[in-house]
């Protein structure tokens, strides 16, 4: 039978999977809020009774609800997501490359966050209430109060168009080599870093500083360690799962916030793709990417939760 | 203390606006993109219109729309999250699902699906932020409330047989003031950022009307000819969710050292 | 002094002219320099054991701490000597004292739950100070800890070490720690309340533990707790603390039996008040017929079979240790929790089983005070509200009328004018505890149930509440069920008795039934386990308790 510890993590997967189902149904019906429905929308001026009735029964439009949901879903899961309204092109396709891109976009984006907040986070707790910790908090909040794009304009002003460093459009093609790739990416990858690096940087410090204050800290110091091995033997163990877990929130959150970032910058991603079909009502479009984005994020807050089970030594080994 | 000056400095604007704005929201006065003259004191945006009284109605626009969704969006959570903790059983496991659920869908997502398909009028825009944030003050009203409902002089009142209004107005809220009113800041915070970048996509705020993130919108083709039009709006936004922090910092510094509060007593 | 120790030589260790200074932050006022250890001086040979005594905020663990030199939340050493072997330790620096420290000195905190990292095995953590300072390698280390595992008498001690901390329970942990500081063989061990957070019956197996090891290995300690039975126990000589000051240094012989100052005196004779016991009445006030329960539906009973009686004015002690089910008993009488069977009846009707069911008249009648008072208040309320409330609730008083009555009730605590309008924060622990018997007598209960109303507290402080509660019985004849695990209370203010172990009553009747023998085995554990203020009392108990499983 299984151990405990795995048994906690298949719950935790069957959760997330569960999670996942009920989210297809959210978004499913959030767009079936519509007033009027797709076929309206789309016909517009030359909409007449005939028309409508046509395009609604090619559509599938006269199933119920019920069943239009599963015919969307069982879709989804092998990857068949339809065709776009505004172009009728499969979806899938562009879909592929546009979640490449982004996902490029956000590896980098955690590539240099993640350490930098851990390390920062580190230095804050050793200069705890200094010139330098104050500081670091002082810049922190300021980051988090900024609007993304307030970030994004003052960057793309002074690096792109006054200094002329970086191009002010983000524009990447299939067979692009690596080093422009990167290249490219500087810009909004230093705006989605700003974003996200105060709030893992506090956490990460808060995290560090409660386990600093635990009794088991003091007794190492009073076995007379030195506090490197202090801090790598008997604090970061107990301090990991709580950064993970602030890690993998964070990184969900980058998720969010590439979309954002690939509109200021035109870069294109899921998160462009997504905001132009939302503006042309393009029904499938928002569903598919709606659904993807979902799955990338509650992805990443199980990975979260799974991480924090298994750090903690009291359920991996159980009485 | 900076940041109450400001920040009352930005609701006397909203309310004062149509008094103090040197023209009007939507007059074309001038020349596209004029830099900043004695006449246009912040310049003219991408049709001709004087900046400066853009950013004055904008204020109003801004701090109206923030201001109802965050006021919807706690007392919904509050209350809701407040009577799951101290009644418990099926209504909080229920609640208590039904936000999980919410809660894993990323926000913007979420709200850029829903305005795929609804108008953007503002009653839909104050609903669509004011639930999905009342998300987050239900979990932490609830956790604020259950903390304090297992505390021994909860189990003292209930002993002596009072009802639960006396309880969660004399016992717990009391104590669940000082992390209430700092999440009231953060939540007013996220919902001025939230409504800009929705408008920022050109998901909120219609034409004519805008509030600042759709300003930005405006003017943003004009930062890479090293016009500054679209970044006043930004630094707006930035200063304004600035003040409202310190305010809501100091909030939690003044009450933590109150006689007889929870947080260094 | 050197004479208290009564040996020759150089002292190992000699603390001089010690001082020891804090920074307190007020809320609303500027921050202010205090002093927490003021001019302390001792020595100790090596192989002796000195007792710290004091009550809390005496200052011992942080005298203690500084034989580590070591000032535990911002606290600083700003004047004085800790010589040890003659050269003293706060003139090398950091480097200097992480040399000293786990090798040369010792310390053995008060919570082993707390002191040990839940992520790493115990032996690598009891092997890590030796190690560190390359006192042995890993395999004479390890041999060593199993050495000691075996003489602290921890079960299979060879695979002891490989479990976490979280697997063992609270005294094996304490002995695990003891051997984490045995391991490297330092000069000076400092016990830090060793024994404090655990059970009677298991405290008597640790301490003994603990002085044969000191026994064998030649060891100096500083023992510091607040207990001058188990001080005695285990010192040569005592040194009495107060607020930071020495009060009385001499050989434990001499604190015990001939203390000097009045402060020792009042310690030495804690408990020992006299309340004559009453005969039990022919109709019971309140009475617990063969009550059964358990929590959340599940099968295991946590009270089986419960049935007791308490008369009017009267007080019934419950007594047991933890998981015994006293609490449980509690808040079935309060009808927190209905029981699967049996009932409570209250002056010969039977009350609802759950809260919601009964009469405010009911509710009133039955009064709870806690253990923990900064708890069991709201800290938002002032006083006057906290007392008031129920004059209000049960009464209708208000006004002018509650706030005479309010004061009135401070007067019968004790307490005098001027605290209506304060805040519990601002109250001591003793005054805090005083608040909440107000705040019960103000619904002029019949019966109120003390929940371990005194474990919290210092001895002098507890003794004071103690006094005051018979106090108040014989004034407003009230009744009292008073739930403790401290037999030393219980002799003193008891009329009839109720012992508990594992949810079963074990022994019920008059005090001086219950506690004349012949017992029952758990009662008899249970009796021959509180420390007396005897010396050599740890080792005849010990005796005792080798002959009776011998005879089994």
């Amino acid at each position: 039978m299984l151990s405990p510890l795995w048994r906690l993590v298949a719950q935790r997967v069957a959760l997330g999977v569960l999670l996942l189902f009920g989210v297809s149904v959210l978004i499913f019906a959030g767009t079936q809020l519509l007033p009027g429905d797709v076929a309206t929308a789309i016909l517009g001026q030359s909409a007449t009774p005939e028309a409508l009735a046509n395009l609604r029964r090619d559509m599938g439009l006269n199933d119920p609800a019920p069943l239009r949901y599963w015919y969307w879903l069982s879709g989804a899961m092998v990857g068949d997501f339809g065709n776009a309204l505004s172009n009728g092109l499969p979806i899938a396709e562009a879909l592929g490359k546009r979640l490449a891109n982004t996902l490029f976009l956000a590896t980098c984006a955690a590539a240099v966050s993640v350490p930098l907040a851990i390390i920062l986070g580190l230095v804050a707790v050793r200069h705890r209430n200094g010139f330098v910790d104050r500081v670091i908090s002082g810049v922190g909040l300021a980051s988090t109060s900024l609007p993304e794009f307030f970030v994004g304009y003052v960057l793309m002003y002074f690096f792109a168009v006054k200094l002329q460093w970086f191009s002010s459009v983000a524009t990447v093609y299939d067979d692009m080599p690596l080093g422009e790739r990167l290249s490219v990416v500087v810009l909004p990858v230093a705006v989605l870093t700003t974003a996200v690096l105060a709030h893992m940087m506090r956490m990460t410090r808060a995290a560090i500083l409660n386990v600093m204050q635990s009794a088991y800290i003091e007794t190492a110091e009073l076995k007379g360690l030195g506090a490197l091995k202090i801090i790598y033997r008997h604090a970061l163990p107990n301090a990991l799962a709580p950064i993970i877990n602030v890690v993998m929130l964070n990184l969900a959150f980058l998720v969010v916030g590439v979309v954002v970032v690939e509109v200021i910058f035109v870069y294109p991603g899921m998160g462009q793709y997504l905001v132009d079909h939302v503006a042309k009502r393009d029904v499938p479009v928002v569903q598919a990417c709606g659904l993807i984005f979902a799955t990338v994020y509650i992805g990443l807050n199980m990975v979260a939760d799974i991480a924090g089970v298994m750090a903690n030594p009291r359920l991996r080994h159980p009485k | 203390m900076i940041g109450l000056t400001l920040t009352i400095g930005f609701v006397l604007i909203a309310i004062l606006a149509p008094w103090i704005a040197p023209f009007g929201n939507a007059d074309v006065v001038g020349d596209v993109w004029e830099p900043m003259s004695g006449k246009f004191l912040l310049g003219t945006d991408n049709l001709g219109r004087d900046l400066l009284s853009r950013m004055i109605y904008g204020t109003r626009v801004t701090l109206v729309i923030a201001g109802l969704a965050t006021a919807l969006s706690f007392t919904m959570g509050s209350i809701l999250g407040f009577t799951a903790a101290v009644i418990g059983g099926w209504p909080d496991q229920w609640l208590s699902r039904g936000v999980d659920l919410l809660m894993s869908i990323p926000t913007l997502i979420f709200a850029l699906v829903v305005l795929s398909v609804l108008p953007s009028t503002i009653p839909v825009l104050v609903l669509v932020l004011g639930i999905l944030d009342s998300t987050r003050v239900f979990r932490l009203s609830r956790a604020v409330a259950a903390d304090i409902n297992v505390m021994d002089f909860v189990e003292a009142a209930k002993l002596r047989g009072e009802k639960t209004p006396w309880i969660v107005f004399s016992e717990i809220l009391p104590n669940a003031l000082t992390p209430l009113i700092s999440e009231l800041g953060l939540r007013f915070i996220f919902a001025v950022l939230f409504l800009s970048a929705l408008s920022f996509l050109g998901l909120g705020v219609q034409p004519p009307d805008a509030d600042w993130g759709g300003m930005v919108k405006e003017n943003k083709e004009g930062i890479v000819f090293g016009i500054p039009a679209g970044l006043i709006p930004a630094a707006a936004i930035a200063v304004l969710t600035i003040s409202v922090n310190l305010v809501a910092d100091w909030i939690l510094t003044r009450t933590t050292d109150l006689k007889g509060g929870r947080g260094n007593g | 002094m050197a004479e208290a120790n009564g040996a020759t030589g150089q002292p190992l260790l000699e603390i001089r002219n010690l001082r020891i200074e804090a920074t307190v932050f007020p809320p609303g006022e500027k921050p202010r320099d205090i002093v927490i250890v003021d001019n302390v001086s001792l020595t100790l040979q090596k192989g002796k054991v000195l007792g710290l005594i004091g009550e809390s905020g005496a200052g011992k663990s942080t005298i203690g701490l500084a034989a580590l030199g070591y000032g535990r939340g911002g606290v600083r050493i700003t004047g004085g000597q800790v010589l040890l072997r003659g050269i003293d330790i706060l003139l090398g620096g950091k480097k200097g004292l992480r040399s000293v420290r786990g090798r040369r000195v010792a310390y053995v905190a008060q919570s082993a739950a707390a002191a040990f990292n839940p992520s790493h095995r115990l032996m690598d953590q009891v092997v890590e100070a030796t190690l560190h300072h390359g006192l042995a390698d890993r395999a004479q280390a390890e041999q060593r800890a199993i050495g000691l595992f075996r003489k602290l008498g921890l079960p299979d001690p060879e695979t002891f070490g490989r479990r976490f901390p979280h697997q063992v329970s609270g005294g094996q942990l304490q002995r695990a720690m003891t051997a984490m500081a045995l391991c490297a063989e330092p000069d000076l061990i400092v016990f830090d309340e060793p024994t404090t957070a655990l059970d009677v019956t298991t405290q008597i197996d640790v301490l003994a533990s603990i002085k044969e090891a000191i026994r064998d290995t030649g060891v100096a300690a500083l023992y510091i707790t607040h207990d001058l039975a188990v001080v005695a126990q285990v010192s040569d000589a005592i040194m009495v603390l107060r607020n930071g000051k020495q009060v009385e240094y001499g050989a434990t012989g001499q604190i015990i039996h001939q203390p000097a100052m009045d402060y020792t005196r009042a310690l030495v004779s804690v408990r020992s008040i006299v309340h004559a016991a009453q005969q039990p009445a022919p109709t019971p006030l309140l009475e617990v017929r063969n009550v059964d329960a358990s929590y959340g539906g599940s099968s295991t009973k946590v009270l089986d079979g419960i049935s007791i009686q308490l008369s009017v004015g009267q007080t019934l002690a419950v007594v047991g240790e933890s998981g015994s089910g006293k609490s449980t008993l509690a808040r079935v009488m309060t009808g927190l929790l209905a029981p699967s069977r049996g009932e409570i009846v209250f002056e010969r009707k039977i009350l609802p089983a759950r809260l919601v069911d009964r009469s405010k008249d009911d509710l009133r009648e039955l009064q709870m005070i806690y253990q923990m008072a900064d708890v069991a208040m709201n800290p938002r309320h002032t006083v006057g509200k906290i007392i008031g409330r129920p004059l209000e609730f049960y009464f209708g008083i208000k006004g002018d009328a509650k706030r005479r009555r309010v004061q009135e009730l401070l007067d019968e605590i004790e307490m005098g004018s001027g605290y209506i309008d304060r805040y519990p924060a601002e109250l001591s622990g003793g005054q805090k505890q005083r608040v909440c018997i107000a705040r019960a007598l103000a619904a002029k209960p019949k019966l109120i149930i003390c929940d371990e109303v005194t474990s919290a507290l210092d001895p002098l402080v507890s003794d004071g509440i103690l006094k005051l509660l018979l106090n108040l019985q014989k004034i407003e004849g009230v009744a009292y069920i008073y739930i403790t695990h401290d037999l030393a209370t219980v002799k003193a203010i008891a009329d009839s008795i109720a012992v508990m172990h594992q949810g079963k009553v074990v022994r019920y009747g008059t005090r001086s039934e219950v506690l004349t023998p012949p017992f029952d085995d758990y009662t008899d554990l249970l009796l021959s386990s509180v420390p007396e203020m005897e010396i050599g009392w740890l080792e005849s108990a010990i005796e005792r308790r080798r002959m009776d499983s011998a005879g089994h």
